[in-house]
């Protein structure tokens, strides 16, 4: 009865302003009233009017004032109201001569609005010569006719639903009282999940691609210092954190500046260089003196972690910095009704193959490649040859602790940035590296997509806490199993 | 074993050195408070301002003559959001220091550690976070919210009209003992109001969490079984990413809103929040409130957060419900010592009890007289597009608080003022 009240209102407005010119002012007045229920009345009196003028006071209402009389209004806009203040808005841009803008309007109003709006948006649907706009439009009056009195009218509007990917509008009609209604909700419904069901999968795949490539990139590093130098490097996940915070630093220049989008363009290779820097210092400042004892390099590593939290903590205190995102990573890109992939994550999935790509062509393609493969393979004779062992120990170093920097320059694209940013994927980072086979690069992408995966796809199943406990308890297993990992290497290549 | 003694011996010589400098040239005698608030990880992100709060209530106490004509002198620890040593450093602030009180904790397990050395050493805790309830100790006053005072409000506001009127509910939390018991009491209160459990979902993710992919994704999948909306007790840094998430998944507040229970105007600084409009918070306090004592609140916080160079609020200074909580903390503290003329523990509760106090919410804060809990407002905010909260809803007046919430079993009997020794020992 109400919804009907609302649609006589809608009707009376729009008999009113064939006559008068200007915006109808006891709309204007419902609009500042503290009454919800009046704001909406009102919504839909100033759309029926189909006066261009309305959308700007919808839009200066959706942002909290309106103007009666000249003077400034402020009113209180929540959640229910500008639902109505965005169809309203999308109604009216159903008139736009603009292609563009009637398929966004139309694809806004595809999950239903104000029944007061829909004379407008049938005519709108009757004129519309655009055949997607038509379609689109044709899925929002049916879900507007979804609960109008008619039975023959909802049925219909039932069965043109099944082209929408829009459940909820169908659950209540799906336990209606009456059975042919009921009925026919029902078996959309499942001609729904049928073609949702794959979204599903998709998503979850890419979830896991996205925690994969991240995993990669952190064990990335590792996979050099601890794979093939057979460093244990503690502080592998503060090299991280030293990229991350290098982004923030780098992002900080770029202020106000109008090249602040690409900001990301000067921090990778500053991350890059800033962990270098720090992981070829520790390298031969420590390092270099415990090789061939890991008990050591494992707590003079754990030490170095320690101070370098620390560090960082005295120079940018203890909370958590904010790295921003740049506008084109903020967002996402709908590629099925239930699927919205996140830029950032994309991004980083790029970023991840770039850098093992890099990585890859470095190590084979080049001689300091040829001279970390040769040192990790054979010491004593790559020594014999000429190539000068400690030189490459310090760069293999460096390139290890560099690529720790990107992943940190990554991650804080989608995570906090503070000084504990590393302990989070220290254990991870190992696990990765450990799991995959030491000494393979290979072994550590297989393995960071592999976890990536069996995380997300328990996360979905169990919850987050089961799912960490679960992988872990599984690697316990594997690795009691097969010590030497996914993909061993096989003969005499590996020193000791 | 020589070296250690040396160093006790050192330390004597400097505890008496710092017994006698004071009494000896004593201009004014200073009191000593301990502030106990996690200055580094995961709930830095929330903690670290009620610190500097608390100093600010502190120094303009002492700039008014002080409590009783002593100079408060606060004493600062970080307990690092690692539950075990906020016991430890309570421990200290009590043992060592000889603190009158102490304001602190924000979450649960933390106030959970501290509360057996604070019942053990007759201490004084003023506690100034929304919190499950469940908990009335004679050595602590809460000046949160209890669960009728935000999380109950909250969740009918969701089911009303103007709400949306959920059907469906997503209760997410990180997994500790806060989200977990309001959970428990949303889950009874939700079945009361009808909603069958299958209407109902919860999610924990641990301390820390940052990636909510799957989360994100899962309640858009519920969200399509009806109108749903999402109860977040999530705590801590973790609530960057997950809003963040949102807003790239493009989960909009008019289709899913999500109401928040420990996200305030400073969790959110970090965040872009104009995908966000519309998500909304519970609390007894927002910025955003207008009447003179909160202008003045804000305007004092303003320029303390400049003169102290505060990173972030020196720029942009912004106030939250547990800073109003522990501003009215430190004054009640001052008001109830200056009404029992004693830094006495024994002396000062009674004297805390029906304590009055013009908050910056709007009303006046009443401690109540028996249960340790302030009679609040309730309010509820959008969050707007510059990361303020626009109300759109609120009580009448201040509501009494209800620890034990009748929505747990067995708690209809339990008393509404803190058990005596006698009573406990059974």
């Amino acid at each position: 009865m109400l919804l009907q009240g609302k649609g006589a209102a809608a009707l009376a407005a729009l008999f009113i302003s064939a006559s008068a010119f200007a915006l109808d002012r006891s709309a204007l007045e419902k609009l500042a009233s503290d009454d919800n229920d009046e704001k909406i009345a009102a919504i839909a009196a100033l759309v029926a009017e189909g006066d261009p003028k309305a959308a700007d006071v919808l839009k200066s209402a959706a942002e909290g004032e309106i103007e009666v009389d000249g003077k400034k209004v402020e009113i209180v806009v929540n959640n229910r109201v500008r639902a109505r203040i965005a169809e309203a808005l999308s109604v009216l841009k159903l008139l736009s001569p603009d292609n563009a803008e009637r398929h966004a309007a139309a694809t806004a109003l595809t999950g239903g609005a104000d029944p007061a709006m829909l004379p407008l948006v049938l005519k709108a649907r009757d004129a519309e010569q655009d055949p997607a706009v038509k379609k689109l439009l044709e899925l929002a009056t049916a879900a507007m006719q979804l609960r109008s009195e008619d039975k023959e009218t909802r049925l219909a509007a039932i069965r043109a639903l099944a082209g929408s990917d829009n459940k909820a509008l169908l659950v209540e009609a799906a336990s209606d009282a009456d059975e042919d209604i009921k009925r026919a909700a029902q078996s959309t419904l499942r001609e729904m999940d049928d073609r949702l069901v794959w979204g599903e999968w998709l998503g979850l795949a890419f979830a896991g691609v996205s925690l994969g490539s991240i995993l990669l990139l952190a064990a990335l590093g590792l996979a050099i210092t601890y794979g093939l130098m057979g460093v244990i490097n503690m502080a592998h996940g503060e090299l991280i954190m030293i990229g991350a915070y290098t982004t923030y630093v780098v992002q900080g220049w770029f202020r106000g500046s109008a090249l602040f989008d690409f900001y990301l363009v000067a921090a990778i290779p500053a991350a890059f260089v800033v962990s270098a820097g720090v992981g070829m210092l520790l390298e031969r400042s420590v390092i270099r003196w415990l090789y061939g004892r890991p008990l050591e390099t494992l707590l003079a590593t754990w030490g170095i972690s320690l101070v370098l939290i620390q560090a960082v903590r005295t120079i940018f205190g203890a909370q958590n910095v904010q790295v921003e995102n740049p506008a084109f990573m903020s967002g996402g890109i709908q590629v099925m009704a239930n699927v919205v992939l996140p830029w950032n994550r994309i991004f980083i999935i790029l970023f991840a193959a770039g850098v093992l790509v890099a990585m890859w062509a470095l190590l084979s393609k080049t001689r300091l490649g040829l001279y970390i493969r040769g040192v990790t393979q054979n010491r004593s004779m790559a020594a014999c040859v000429g190539v000068p062992t400690a030189r490459v120990d310090t760069w293999a170093f460096g390139l290890g602790s560099g690529i720790a920097g990107l992943a940190g320059c990554a991650l804080s694209q989608v995570g906090n940035v503070g000084p504990d940013l590393g302990q989070g994927y220290i254990v991870d980072s190992f696990l990765v590296v450990v799991f995959g086979g030491v000494g393979q690069l290979a072994g550590t992408v297989y393995a960071a997509l592999v976890l990536g995966f069996a995380n997300k796809l328990l996360e979905s199943w169990s919850g987050a806490v089961l799912a960490k406990i679960a992988v872990l308890v599984f690697i316990i297993f594997f690795i009691q199993r097969r010590p030497q990992g996914l993909f061993a290497l096989k003969g005499r290549a590996v020193e000791a | 074993m020589k070296r250690r003694s040396f160093v006790s011996v050192l330390a004597l010589a400097a505890s008496i050195a710092a017994i006698g400098t004071p009494s000896a040239f004593a201009q004014q005698k200073t009191v000593k408070v301990g502030i106990l608030h996690s200055l580094s990880g995961t709930m830095a992100i929330s903690e670290t301002v009620l610190k500097d709060v608390a100093l600010m209530a502190i120094e303009e106490i002492n700039a008014k003559g002080g409590v009783m004509g002593m100079k408060i002198e606060p004493v600062v620890v970080d307990p690092a959001s690692n539950w075990p040593l906020f016991a430890e450093k309570a421990r200290q602030l009590i043992t060592q220091d000889k603190v009158a009180v102490v304001f602190g904790c924000w979450t649960s397990v933390s106030r959970k550690s501290v509360l057996p050395v604070f019942e053990e050493l007759n201490g004084l805790l003023f506690y100034p976070v929304q919190y499950e309830g469940e908990e009335i100790s004679k050595n602590v006053f809460y000046t949160g919210a209890a669960p009728n005072q935000q999380a109950i409000p909250a969740v009918e506001y969701l089911m009303s009209k103007d709400g949306g009127g959920a059907k469906r509910f997503v209760l997410l939390g990180t997994d500790y003992v806060y989200p977990r018991t309001t959970n428990k009491i949303l889950r009874a209160f939700l079945k009361s109001k009808g909603i069958p459990d299958k209407d109902i979902d919860e999610v924990y993710t641990p301390f820390g969490h940052s990636d909510y992919q799957t989360i994100v994704a899962n309640i858009k999948k519920f969200s399509q079984g009806g109108k749903t909306a999402v109860i977040s007790t999530i705590n801590g840094d973790s609530n960057v990413p997950f809003y963040k998430e949102l807003g790239n998944q493009g989960l909009k507040a008019t289709d899913v809103p999500v109401v928040a229970f420990s996200v305030g105007e400073e969790e959110l600084r970090g965040v872009d929040t104009k995908p966000l409009v519309g998500h909304l918070a519970a609390w007894n306090y927002f910025m955003s409130i207008k009447n003179p004592e909160n202008s003045e609140f804000t305007k004092k916080w303003g320029s303390f957060a400049k003169a102290k160079n505060i990173a972030g609020h020196k720029d942009k200074p912004l106030t939250n419900d547990p800073m109003e909580a522990t501003y009215i903390g430190v004054y009640m503290w001052k008001q109830a010592v200056e009404k029992a003329k004693s830094f006495e523990v024994d002396k000062v509760r009674p004297a805390v009890y029906g304590q009055t106090f013009k908050a910056p919410s709007g009303f006046i804060a009443k401690m109540d007289e028996k249960n340790h809990h302030l009679h609040k407002p309730v309010y509820i905010g959008e969050v707007k597009a510059d990361g303020q909260f626009s109300i759109v809803w609120k009580t009448k007046g201040p509501v009494k608080a209800q620890p034990w919430s009748p929505f747990i079993p067995g708690n209809d009997k339990k008393k509404d003022e803190p058990a005596l020794m006698a009573d406990k020992k059974v």
